[in-house]
């Protein structure tokens, strides 16, 4: 072994290393997935180049929802209520519209007490990132089924779900989100490229994430184990992106890679597999997801991108500047418009 | 039989079934009565649907100034035939009918007058059309009305104007033909035979007729507020709307067009709740407003708010109950509920308004109060007080310049270098924040609802969280010097003390002149206008043999917060007076319960 020598210090192209992306040591379970998702959140964020005071972290109640406190130590960040993170995060939007957006949900958090608010969200498209760390129990709570756990799924203890599972992305291309993709935790290029992308993205990005509970949900039968994605995780390509800030040339393979870019000029590139599978289609991803789910396989990768739809805070028209920092003479109306309206009701 | 005129001084009831119209001829008469300088109020009493059942509104005249719910009735205006026997049934002896002729009311009893008209043959003469007969057939008896009280014919003529503005001239048109066959009729028909009357005062110079529920959302767009969200519930929603409309008037950016604020119609009350909050987290003048149900539902991020320290401003226009049934009648439901709603020893500030001038300058007050605070606003309207119009002085413009409370800038970071989250600077338990979106590496901190340190660490330490829960005491303390004195009438030698909150001051004020003029009992009277208590509530109580309080809920909710709140020994000489039948308590009610427990009737 050779002892390392220092090397020059990495930095982004806001001349940053990555330590401010860093956040307070994580809590949670080692092995837990949720850290593997952090970790590449981390990286996604500093080599994008992210300005850390512009990002709001926002998320609900869950193991899954404590890790906004384990990465970017220096921006603000919102624990708030289970289930309710889209409300709050949509809250904060209207307020400054100029946030860049993390939401952090869990799997019981966004499809069982969250559902209702998931729903809406997806209806309006706010620009951010909306991250699912998806594991099919709550784990915070010790290993109870949550409302993704597979149709005959077992629990730890033993006993089978009878119910059927809500699938996020699925929810998610129906109901309007503009950037719907599934990823594994322990697929480190692929998540890495997708969370990249979805920051990037100027609408509701939502990323469903497998990140198997190692204490409640690691073990045979269930369909949320580092062992079950490893056998029947199906991605549907192999992703590169390429951010708006690098002119690299890249080498595109004729036939086989499928370029999609972004509104702020970043490239992503779908290779190989099913580089015809389209994004743009909506039958398409659900058609897809269907036969994939038929089939025992659990498909990752880019599902869904709509360019076209714009997002929430556009679509309300509001003045550039963020509403948080208008002064008293734009917000307050005159004395005269006062006294016009007394006159109105005289 | 002419008995002396009774001038100035009574209560119209109009018994119609919901969706027939009335409403435009109920709110010409009530402004006519307005403008002859009377002052008047009227209140609709309606069911919960949209067409069908009995809906009634009331319009009370009265020379001394006194516009709470008259219990008697003087002049019945009966349109509806199925609650039409009913109605005269309940009358005192000696109150006048107006009544629909086919209906044949006047010998149901014969210690009442009795007018009977024609009005399907009245309309038929004013409106050919058949179609549209509907519309305007109850205009004809704000005609009859007109006559028979002695109202201005010209003054009607002014308040259908103004009651359909300037773009609606042939519907007000019509409708002029309506009033005028009513009083024709009733000047050839009608022989005077009640002694009520209408003669000109001058005491409405100046005033309005608006509702509080318009009056608060206007208070709304004056304090600066920037974001609403929203779910409709009956009596709310029409806050919201107004104040839709009035943004889109006042609001846009001069050059661009573009709004200066935004709207959200939320998916629920949950919703709409955690809109608010993120949206003061992050920094705008943030507001929501709903009704008990929705109450119940935000209970949650009510707590959060409280622990998390996040402004924003809660309108509660409170109604009866859960579910269906009364949701159109008015409570003071909340009372208690939104003093400490949520869970983990909760406390947040209420504000009382009683009028349209008090919902304007209370609703902007409480932005500055939420903001400086850091913390959930309560303000407390209800039904009646909300979608009841109202006289109302003019609305004068906010004194106060809006107050953005601690906010740390990027210079001030510089200059600290830092800063901690929970720490109390100043001693008043209102520690310094940052906004998200603050371009500084010391700007940034963590927001949890428990569990935190003073410098926003996560924290599980016992001296930690009760540190943090006395640094609240200390901010709730603070806020005490910061929200508006009781209205104290104080009677010399008075023994008897009266209390209330909101709309319950006008049959306290009036109830307070019943018990002197009839029996003698001098008594001194306390309106709170907010929440939490102020020494001046000690004092009174102290000042006092017996203080009763009113209510208007089952439960003696304000009651019940000053046994949570007060010394002990106050205790002692309080008393309850409660009203909780979903109509606008009346003075009567609150006199007869007072002289009863004083056992003087
Ligand atoms: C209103 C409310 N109900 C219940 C809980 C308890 N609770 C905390 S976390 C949790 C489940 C979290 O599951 P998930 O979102 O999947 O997160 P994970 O821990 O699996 O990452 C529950 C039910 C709560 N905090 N609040
Ligand atoms: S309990 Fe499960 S979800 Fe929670 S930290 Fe441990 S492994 Fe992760
Ligand atoms: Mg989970």
């Amino acid at each position: 072994m050779s002892t390392p020598t220092a090397p020059a210090k990495k930095t982004n192209r806001l001349g940053f290393d990555i330590l401010p992306y860093r956040g307070g040591k994580t809590t949670l379970c080692a092995g837990c997935g949720h850290n593997a998702v952090t970790e590449r959140l981390v990286e996604a964020c500093w080599e994008l180049g992210v300005e850390p005071w512009r990002v709001a972290k926002i998320s609900g109640i869950g193991c899954s929802s404590k890790t906004p406190a384990y990465f970017l130590g220096q921006s603000h960040g919102f624990n708030s209520v289970h289930g309710r993170a889209p409300a709050v995060a949509t809250g904060a939007l209207l307020a400054n519209h100029e946030l860049r957006c993390v939401l952090i949900s869990g799997d019981g958090d966004t499809a069982s007490i969250g559902l209702g608010q998931y729903m809406h969200t997806l209806r309006r498209n706010p620009a951010m990132l909306y991250l699912i760390e998806n594991n099919g129990v709550y784990g915070l709570t010790k290993g109870q089924f949550s409302a993704t756990s597979d149709l005959g799924a077992k629990s730890k203890g033993g006993a089978v779900n009878a119910f059927t599972p809500i699938d996020c992305c699925l929810a998610a291309i129906e109901y309007g989100a503009t950037f719907v993709a599934r990823s594994f935790s322990g697929d480190k290029k692929q998540l890495a490229a997708l969370l990249r992308a979805a920051l990037s993205h100027d609408g509701l990005a939502v990323v469903d994430v497998i990140s198997p509970c190692v204490a409640f949900n690691d073990h045979e039968g269930s369909t949320k184990s580092y062992s079950y994605m490893k056998d029947h995780e199906e991605p549907l390509h192999e992703i590169d992106f390429i951010p708006f800030f690098n002119d690299i040339e890249v080498e595109i393979e004729e036939g086989a890679t499928r370029e999609v870019s972004l509104h702020d000029g970043s490239r992503i590139l779908l290779h190989k597999l099913e580089h015809d599978y389209d994004p743009s289609s909506r039958l398409n991803a659900v058609t897809r997801l269907h036969q994939a789910s038929d089939g025992d396989e659990v498909l990752t990768g880019l599902l869904y991108l709509d360019r076209s739809r714009p997002s929430f805070t556009r679509t309300l028209n509001m003045v550039d500047r963020p509403l948080a920092t208008l002064p008293e003479s734009v917000t307050r109306p005159s004395r005269e418009a006062l006294e016009r309206i007394n006159e109105e009701y005289r | 039989m002419h008995a002396t005129p009774v001038v100035n001084d009574f209560s119209i009831h109009v018994a119609t079934a919901n969706g027939s119209g009335s409403q435009t001829a109920n709110s010409v008469l009530m402004r006519s009565i307005f403008q002859m300088g009377v002052p008047v109020s009227g209140k609709n009493l309606f069911p919960s649907n949209i067409a069908g059942l009995p809906t009634w509104f009331t319009i009370r005249a009265s020379r001394k100034g006194y516009i709470g719910r008259k219990k008697e009735i003087d002049l019945l205006i009966a349109m509806n035939p199925e609650t039409a026997r009913e109605d005269v049934m309940a009358l005192d002896a000696g109150a006048a009918v107006v009544y629909d002729e086919p209906l044949a009311l006047a010998g149901l009893r014969d210690d009442l007058v009795f007018y009977a008209v024609p009005f399907d043959k009245l309309v038929t003469g004013v409106c050919p059309e058949p179609k549209l007969r509907k519309l305007v057939r109850n205009m004809i008896y704000t005609g009859v009305a007109a006559q028979l009280l002695g109202i201005d014919i010209d003054e009607v003529r002014k308040a259908l104007v103004k009651q359909f503005g300037e773009r609606k001239k042939k519907a007000a048109e019509m409708n002029w033909q309506a009033v005028l066959a009513g009083q024709s009729y009733a000047s050839e028909n009608l022989p005077k035979a009640d002694p009520l009357k209408v003669e000109r005062m001058d005491a409405n110079h100046g005033r309005l007729i608006i509702d509080g529920n318009t009056a608060a959302a206007l208070g709304c767009v004056f304090a600066g507020a920037t974001v609403l969200t929203w779910y409709p519930i009956t009596p709310s929603s029409s806050l919201a709307e107004a104040m839709i409309d009035f943004l889109g008037r006042l609001r846009q950016d001069p050059e661009t067009g573009k709004a200066t604020y935004a709207v959200v119609q939320a998916e629920d009350e949950l919703a709409a709740a955690g809109m608010v909050l993120g949206a003061g987290w992050a920094g705008a003048r943030a507001m929501t407003c709903t009704s008990g149900p929705g109450i119940s539902l935000m209970s949650e991020f009510l707590g959060l708010g409280y622990f998390a320290e996040i402004p924003g401003v809660f309108i509660d226009v409170q109604r009866v109950g859960p579910s269906t049934g009364l949701p159109t009648r008015t409570m003071q439901g909340d009372t208690l509920t939104n003093a400490i709603v949520s869970h983990g020893d909760t406390r947040h500030p209420l504000y009382f308004p009683s009028n349209p001038e008090e919902c304007f300058s209370m609703a902007s007050e409480a932005f500055n109060l939420a903001e400086k605070f850091q913390t959930p606003v309560f303000v407390n309207l209800d039904l009646d007080l909300g979608m009841n119009n109202w006289m109302s002085d003019p609305f004068e413009y906010p004194e106060l310049p809006v107050d953005r409370g601690k906010v740390l800038s990027t210079e001030d970071l510089e200059r600290l270098g830092g800063f901690s989250r929970y720490q109390d600077v100043d001693g008043d338990g209102v520690a310094y924040r940052t906004l998200p979106g603050t371009p500084h590496d010391k700007a940034g901190y963590f927001t949890r609802g428990t569990g935190h340190d003073e410098h926003a660490r996560y924290s599980e330490k016992a001296d930690d969280w009760i540190a943090n829960m006395d640094r609240l005491s200390r901010k709730f303390e603070s806020i005490r010097g910061a929200i508006p004195a009781p209205e104290v009438r104080f009677h010399p030698g008075a023994r008897v003390g009266v209390v209330c909150c909101g709309t319950s001051r006008y049959a306290m004020e009036e109830a307070c002149d019943q018990l002197r003029e009839e029996l003698g009992l001098e008594t001194s009277s306390l309106r709170l206008k907010a929440y939490p208590f102020t020494a001046s509530l000690d004092e009174f109580i102290k000042a006092h043999d017996r203080v009763y309080v009113i209510d208007q809920n089952r439960d003696a909710q304000l009651l019940a917060l000053m046994k949570l709140d007060l010394d002990p020994v106050l205790l002692l000489s309080l008393r309850s007076v409660r009203y909780y039948g979903g109509l606008p308590l009346d003075a009567r009610t609150v006199s007869d319960e007072i002289a009863r427990q004083e056992g003087i009737r």
